[in-house]
């Protein structure tokens, strides 16, 4: 049975052909391509994870600055209350001003009016007086005459009176 | 995607190795008509043939010319206790010639081994390191693998990790599968440390039965058939299971966590277990030797076919090649995957052994 038994001749030489065989491509050979293979998938999982870093990165700037705009607007709304406040306030205010202005004026000219009114009427009162002096100054003079003379005088004089004062 | 070029890859070897068992098929008749034309008188001994196949040799015979063997002749080193180291060709051996004393012995306990003859006339066999077809056919693929290994491996030096077109990235994907799919399974966290030598292991099978498959020169060897061949592969196994193996693995062979009357003071599960560790990378040698041997047995044995029947009539002769053609195809298939699968089969039972010799404590309950 030889088929059963190992020559010595081919056990030595696959002894070292073999031992040279594992020696080159256990060292040299398989270690390279498993590591290179090892590293290309540790470089895609890396990109892999810094794509989906860089997706919420993206995702957050996006978000800040849909903020920024949201505050933005408010900001914006704010200041055109604010700044239709105070032109209402402002209105309002030169309303107040000019009304009490007015108010004033008004009282002015009432006052003024008043007095003026009052020295007219003392004037009237003053020159009453004096015609009344004169009428009765005139009548007395013409008692001296007839009733109906007298009379007459006084309505003449009256008339008289009546015009310079129309 | 990647099971699609798997496919490919595999169909494409196929059609190269069964266009290989096909011409064999046909050409191979050549010498045998010869020889049943030159030994009419002789029976067609088809166990001689087969054997003579499956067994190595010192020349690499190719076909038989007018009678006349043609073949390689290959050197034969042999060193004597008496005369010191020869190397010469074994052509000068031909045809039973003795040359500077030594004879290929034609019968008794060397048979067909190169003997020397004493003054007595007995036969001592030397110290013989030729390089038959065996080794050649194994010279031969070790550098094929080495050369084609390292063609891979430099492409990944000079180029880094960016991904690979045609040979290479196919051979990228056979060594990650082997690489992901048994080794990595088998051995678990530890595997980077293993997986060089079994991928090593793996493709250095592989590539050997392939050639076997394929019927000229330089394949055609019966390389992985060989039990020498087995032999040593199965004893790196063994050497390093064992020198790798964890504290535990050692406590589970000697002192097993088992009632004490198994293993005192009649170790019996010791024993078992010691024979097992024995037992293991044994079952891996004959393994792949007997799987290849046989598939070497069946093609040779159907190729055979058409000249046992050539003295059964012409019509039986006829449909009988017809027959032989169809089945050394069909051979040649089964033969390609077995190709695979014994390599496959050593590879994950290796990484399998390892795993199970680098067992960790268990957890006590």
């Amino acid at each position: 049975m030889s088929l059963l038994t190992p020559d010595s001749g081919l056990l030595f030489w696959m002894l070292i052909s073999f031992g040279i065989v594992v020696f080159i491509l256990a060292k040299f050979g398989f270690p390279v391509i498993l590591k290179m293979v090892e590293e290309r998938k540790n470089y895609i999982e890396e990109s892999l994870l810094m794509a989906e870093k860089a997706r919420t990165e993206l995702d957050n700037v996006k978000n800040d600055a849909e903020k920024l705009i949201e505050q933005a607007r408010l900001e914006h709304q704010e200041i055109l209350n604010n700044a239709s406040k105070l032109k209402d306030t402002l209105i309002q205010d030169a309303k107040t001003k000019a009304l009490i202005e007015a108010d004033k004026i008004i009282e002015n000219a009432r006052i003024q009016i008043q007095s003026e009114k009052e020295n007219a009427i003392r004037e009237i009162r003053h020159q009453v007086a004096g015609l009344s002096v004169d009428i009765a100054e005139k009548v007395l003079r013409k008692k001296l005459t007839k009733d109906d003379e007298q009379l007459n005088m006084i309505q003449l004089l009256v008339d008289e009176i009546n015009i310079p004062k129309s | 995607m990647s099971r699609k070029l798997k496919i490919f890859f595999i169909l494409l070897i196929a059609v190269f190795v069964i266009r290989g068992s096909v011409d064999a098929a046909v050409s191979a008749p050549a010498p045998s008509t010869d020889t049943i034309a030159n030994e009419e008188a002789k029976s067609f001994n088809i166990r001689d043939i087969i054997l003579e196949h499956l067994t190595d040799a010192y020349d690499w015979h190719i076909t038989v010319v007018d009678g006349k063997p043609v073949s390689i002749p290959l050197p034969v080193i042999v060193y004597s206790k008496t005369t010191g180291w020869h190397i010469f060709m074994s052509s000068a051996l031909h045809g039973g010639k003795e040359y500077k004393g030594f004879v290929i012995a034609e019968e008794g306990k060397f048979k067909s081994k190169i003997v020397e003859i004493n003054e007595k006339g007995e036969q001592i066999k030397p110290f013989d390191i030729s390089i038959t077809k065996n080794v050649f056919s194994l010279l031969f693929s070790s550098t094929l693998l080495i050369f084609i290994i390292m063609y891979v491996a430099n492409s990944y030096r000079k180029n880094g990790f960016a991904p690979k077109k045609g040979f290479v990235a196919a051979m990228e994907m056979f060594i990650m599968n082997i690489n992901d799919d048994v080794i990595k399974p088998s051995i678990g966290k530890e595997y980077r440390h293993y997986a060089p030598y079994l991928l090593t292991l793996f493709f250095f099978i592989f590539i050997n039965n392939l050639l076997g498959l394929i019927p000229i020169f330089p394949g055609g060897a019966n390389v992985t058939g060989n039990i020498a061949i087995t032999f040593v592969l199965a004893v790196c196994t063994f050497l390093i299971v064992n020198l790798k193996g964890s504290k535990e693995y050692w406590k589970e062979i000697l002192w097993p966590d088992i009632p004490m009357w198994l293993k005192f003071p009649v170790p019996l599960l010791p024993v078992i277990e010691l024979v097992g560790i024995i037992s293991k990378p044994f079952a891996l040698m004959i393994r792949l030797f007997a799987n290849m041997l046989a598939g070497h047995s069946i093609g040779l044995g159907l190729t055979a076919l058409i000249f046992v029947t050539v003295s059964k009539g012409i019509v039986m002769n006829t449909s009988m090649t017809i027959l032989s053609v169809v089945f050394s195809v069909f051979i040649g298939f089964v033969e390609l995957l077995v190709a695979f699968i014994q390599a496959y089969i050593f590879t994950m039972l290796s990484a399998v052994f390892i795993g199970l010799a680098r067992v960790e404590p268990h957890q006590k309950h």
